[in-house]
């Protein structure tokens, strides 16, 4: 009877979570809606897509990333990642021009871009995560420095390219919640689906990883296997947001950690679809209220990124160093 | 049986463990004992494939466990390092159920759950398996990881330094449970420890090492002499015989 009473708590937190996804979805389709119901939903249902896949990857990739580096603090955005894929955007750029850049299909360049930034993403963070325990503050210090690295780099590229190419690039990594580039929602949806299919094949493995290196390869996980499979998941997740919305540093931690609050259970097929539900909340309902009734249109990003940074610091401060 | 030949490990110019062979029998406790800094982690790590060797090799039952898929080597062994650090949020329970991982890859059978239960009533756990992990004193939570090592089921279990953390009493029947684990249950028990006199009482096999390497090995009666502890340790050494049990003193 006591497991019964142990499995429902976070079956019946994941419903809540989902009514109030539910609500916040509802009140983002029809909350102000003046017209052609057609146009209306046709046009609000493509923002709505893309704010839910944003949602979903940020969520799924900062959970994930979170279980193999065995720590709380640390997010793929905060080790750098999203400042990886405007660095490989901006190189593109550079290399082969605008002109040439917006010639090529944007799908297709979408897939090369997340193939460069899984190669290079495996070379970069693959020795610092598969060797023994390493010291969190190593590994904050050694993101930062990646991130301020590549940002750097991106930005000394883009002042000496040419300003035309410089208007397009800026045009591509400065996306907001509110401006978000829904050309690319039929391959981001592809490939969230592929590592939606790779996740469930691994989805075992994950909270035997949360135990640990030593303990994971005790139980039989083959753990440089897994290891780089959930960084090339990461990596496609994170191309996923960075091009649809652009880098948002703290959102993930944000939700992760709301997740491991309000979830009863550490099991990652609770975890994991209660960071996507929150992220949800968090996104859709968020535009909506600053849309509809504060009227002021672009700041989401920055209200999430306020509040996720006070979290962080509270975090590190308080209860991070456990 | 464990066989371990020519195995060694070293950083950088500075080896810890320096061209070891040795074959752990079959069955039994066997313990390792030496100075700290002597190898007896590092070696116990390599055999458990955590850490990789930098030359030799270690098969058990002639399975080479840094070719062996891992799945299959954690039916056959396990082990239990001494700083055990989880981030997630687990209940005692939950832990103990991963020791069923490699037999059901997460999903619990009836015969599953069944081992769980044994394992946290052998380890006296019943009260606290619904607490969780952070909720759990050193030593409570040290019995939980066991539990969940005993839960493993394998033929082989390795611990390092079982008993950190432990209170006398809870000591004692710690090395009790192991002791029994190897006479009862037919299991292959290594222990690394460092409270001699319990290596002494519960071991039928002990292993000396001294800077990387073996120093003696043999029973506890062949081990437990001032003259042997002595070369070992490096500090003087008198063996009583107490009942039918020899005991060193030190202080």
């Amino acid at each position: 009877m006591r497991h019964e009473a142990q499995s429902r708590a976070p079956l019946a937190v994941l419903a809540v979570l989902a009514v109030v996804a539910l609500v916040a979805i509802v009140c983002f389709m029809t909350v102000g809606a003046r017209g052609s119901w057609s146009f209306v939903l046709a046009f609000r249902g493509l923002k709505l897509a893309a704010l839910v896949l944003i949602a979903t990857a940020i969520a799924i990739s900062t959970v994930l990333f979170q279980t193999i580096t065995g720590n709380r603090i640390l997010t793929p955005s905060i080790m750098g990642f999203d400042a990886l894929y405007a660095l490989v955007q901006t190189v593109l750029v550079f290399l082969i021009g605008a002109g040439a850049a917006s010639g090529v299909d944007p799908r297709l360049m979408f897939a090369g871009n997340v193939i460069v930034m899984v190669l290079f993403s495996l070379i970069l963070y693959r020795f610092l995560f598969s060797g023994g325990t390493r010291s969190l503050h190593l590994l904050m210090l050694v993101g930062i420095v990646f991130g301020v690295f590549f940002r750097s780099i991106s930005g000394f590229l883009q002042r000496i390219i040419d300003p035309n190419d410089f208007v397009v690039l800026q045009d591509r990594l400065f996306a907001s919640f509110n401006t978000v580039d829904t050309s690319l929602l039929g391959i981001a949806t592809g490939g969230m689906v592929l590592v939606g299919l790779a996740m469930i094949r691994y989805l075992h493995t994950f909270d035997v990883l949360s135990l640990g290196r030593e303990a994971a390869i005790t139980l039989g996980v083959d753990y440089r296997h897994v290891t780089t499979a959930i960084l090339v998941m990461v990596a496609v997740l994170v191309s996923i947001s960075t091009a649809l919305v652009g880098p948002v540093t703290f959102f993930g931690l944000l939700v992760a950690n709301l997740a491991y609050l309000v979830m009863p259970s550490g099991k990652h097929r609770h975890i994991l679809p209660a960071a996507v539900l929150i992220a949800i909340v968090t996104l859709v309902g968020g535009q909506v209220v600053l849309e509809r009734v504060f009227a002021f249109d672009t700041a989401l990003s920055v209200v999430i990124e306020f509040a996720g940074g006070l979290f962080f610091i509270l975090y590190l401060v308080k209860g991070g160093s456990r | 049986m464990i066989e371990i030949s020519n195995v060694s490990k070293t950083y950088g110019a500075k080896p810890v463990v320096d061209g070891v062979t040795l074959n752990l029998p079959v069955g039994g406790l066997t313990s390792i004992v030496g100075p700290n800094g002597a190898g007896k982690s590092t070696l116990l790590s390599m055999i458990a494939r955590l850490m990789p060797m930098s030359a030799g090799s270690v098969t058990v039952d002639g399975l080479d466990v840094t070719k062996t898929p891992g799945d299959v080597l954690a039916r056959r062994l396990s082990i239990l390092r001494q700083d055990n650090h989880v981030t997630a949020r687990l209940t005692v329970r939950d832990l103990v159920s991963f020791g069923r991982y490699p037999h059901s890859r997460g999903r619990l059978t009836k015969e599953d759950l069944h081992h769980v239960d044994e394992a946290i009533a052998y380890l006296n756990l019943g009260e606290l398996s619904g607490r969780f992990l952070d909720e759990l004193s050193g030593g409570q939570r040290q019995r939980a990881f066991v539990a969940m090592v005993l839960c493993q089921n394998t033929d082989y279990v390795l611990f390092d330094e079982p008993l950190n953390n432990l209170d006398m009493k809870h000591a004692v029947s710690m090395m009790r449970l192991l002791a029994r684990a190897a006479s009862d249950l037919g299991k292959t028990v290594v222990l690394v420890i460092h409270d001699i006199n319990f290596a002494a009482v519960y071991s039928d096999y002990i292993v000396a090492m001294q800077s990387g390497r073996i120093v003696c090995q043999g029973t506890p009666d062949e081990i437990i002499r001032a003259d042997v502890l002595e070369t070992i340790f490096g500090t003087p050494f008198e063996v009583h015989t107490i009942g039918s049990r020899r005991i060193a003193t030190f202080y």
